[in-house]
């Protein structure tokens, strides 16, 4: 029930709403818990609510670490 | 799809998996509890267990609202339910749970209540405004990441003055429950859980940040790693706890930087702050009554606490005394310990709340453990 998922700002709507795209299915979520996004932003998106962003940069940087410790 | 299937990659599990395995002391074992449902799923599902040595063993913890939800506020629930002018709604998970005497919320829908489903608390909200002779009550369950978005609905309600909704409030913390189980042992030593590091909860963090984790690292000096749900964040963050107790350090680190930070989400805590307040004790399946672990409404918004519009309360209920969920949700016993497990309670006759839900435990065992030996690649 915790388990929220990765997805992309496709449109702005208002204050309060965007829709976005998780693995190519839009829809409206409430934007009311993160404050203004812009398209392109990466969400955590639960029960119709984005409930923080994802920082694009530290998902790589993760990768890229997890790529050398699996390679060491 | 984008930062999912990346952490999914097979070849990456199994190099961290060798890591693991060189880093690991022979000589002792390592006991990590993953506190969260969700990592149960992933564990379960990605075979994460069967790529780990024999010497690292994930308990489960009771991080699944649904289950330690106690059978008596179910109950409540179905007894709101059963009232003609009521309509009842809630998300899916809960409308399966077997309350006591085998009622459930689904069984009272077929009975002739009026029980709806939904995935939004907007859509609950919407619910209302379409239906203003009926009053609509949400059965307002879970953690940290279900209760901001409560919040923000009882906030548009007030705002819209909508005088028919309710709701009936279940939400509690992840902090004071991993407290409790990190006390219990000394109290009752029959069940002691021997606890070497914790995984932490991905999405709770999101929203509380790694903060309130300090409290635990320093108070019962065990390490925590907040972990993302995919299977390699699963894996980096044990690599993260097995590094940490081969160095006898017991500190909080985010695995999770994608999407955690150290406080959090300001909005998000402010709003649940505006709305709810501490319950002072609150009783959980499997931990009993722990202080101070749930949320109630505040009095600004009394009038939108079904409890106290319908005047009801809660009973405790006597659990099957044969279901061992209880102690599955503390770590003290595993699923394959119970004498019903796959036989009088599967998924689909589910005895016991570990059974129900996805994130259970026992659901997960039965699941995934019968093909255990297929390791996911
Ligand atoms: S198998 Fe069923 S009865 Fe046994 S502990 Fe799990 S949920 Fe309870």
């Amino acid at each position: 029930m915790c388990h929220a998922v990765p997805a992309r700002v496709v449109e702005v709507l208002d204050a309060d709403n965007a829709r976005i795209e998780i693995g190519g299915v839009r829809r409206v979520v409430s934007t009311a818990l993160v404050g203004s996004l812009a398209v392109g932003d990466f969400v955590v998106v639960h029960v119709g609510f984005a409930l923080g962003r994802l920082d694009a940069a530290e998902a790589e940087a993760t990768l890229a670490l997890l790529a050398s410790e699996a390679r060491r | 799809m984008k930062y999912i299937d990346a952490f999914r990659d097979g070849a990456t599990g199994r190099g961290l998996a060798a890591r693991i395995a060189a880093e690991v002391n022979p000589a002792r074992s390592y006991r990590l509890m993953e506190f969260c449902g969700g990592h149960t799923h992933a564990i379960f599902r990605y075979g994460v267990q069967d790529l780990l040595p024999a010497n690292v063993i994930m308990v489960h913890g009771p991080g699944c609202p649904v289950c330690v939800l106690p059978v008596g506020r179910l109950d409540m629930a179905i007894e709101l339910a059963r009232r003609p002018e009521v309509i009842l709604c809630s998300y899916g998970d809960m409308l399966r749970i077997p309350g006591s005497r085998k009622r459930s919320l689904l069984r009272a829908r077929a009975e002739g209540a009026d029980v709806r489903m939904i995935s939004s608390t907007m859509d609950a909200l919407a619910l209302a405004e379409a239906h203003p002779d009926r009053q609509v009550v949400f059965l307002a369950i879970g953690f940290e990441t279900t209760t901001p978005p409560t919040a923000a609905a009882l906030r548009v309600a007030r705002a819209r003055g909508i005088g028919n909704f309710s709701i009936l409030c279940n939400h509690v913390l992840t902090p004071a429950a991993i407290s409790n189980i990190l006390q219990a042992p000394a109290l009752r030593d029959i069940d002691a859980v021997q606890i070497d590091g914790f995984l932490g909860p991905a999405h709770v963090s999101v929203v509380i940040g790694s903060q309130p984790y300090e409290y635990f690292a320093e108070e019962f000096a065990r390490p925590v790693v907040i972990s993302g749900f995919e299977p390699l964040d699963v894996m980096q963050s044990i690599l993260m706890l097995v590094r940490q107790i081969n160095d006898g350090r017991a500190e909080v680190e985010n695995q999770y930087q994608r999407a955690v930070s150290r406080h959090g989400n300001a909005t998000a805590k402010a709003l649940v702050a505006d709305v709810f307040e501490l319950r002072r004790s609150f009783e959980w399946r499997g931990l009993g009554t722990v202080p101070y672990s749930a949320l109630k409404l505040r009095a600004a918004y009394a009038d939108f606490d079904a409890e106290q519009r319908f005047a009801i309360a809660y009973r405790p209920t006597p659990e099957n005394r044969a279901c061992a969920c209880p102690r599955i949700l503390r770590g003290a016993a595993r699923p394959t310990d119970c004498v019903l497990f796959g036989k009088q309670c599967t998924p689909q006759t589910p005895l016991g709340s570990c059974m129900v839900s996805d994130e259970g435990a026992c659901a997960a065992y039965y699941k995934y453990g019968r093909h255990r030996a297929e390791v996911t690649s």
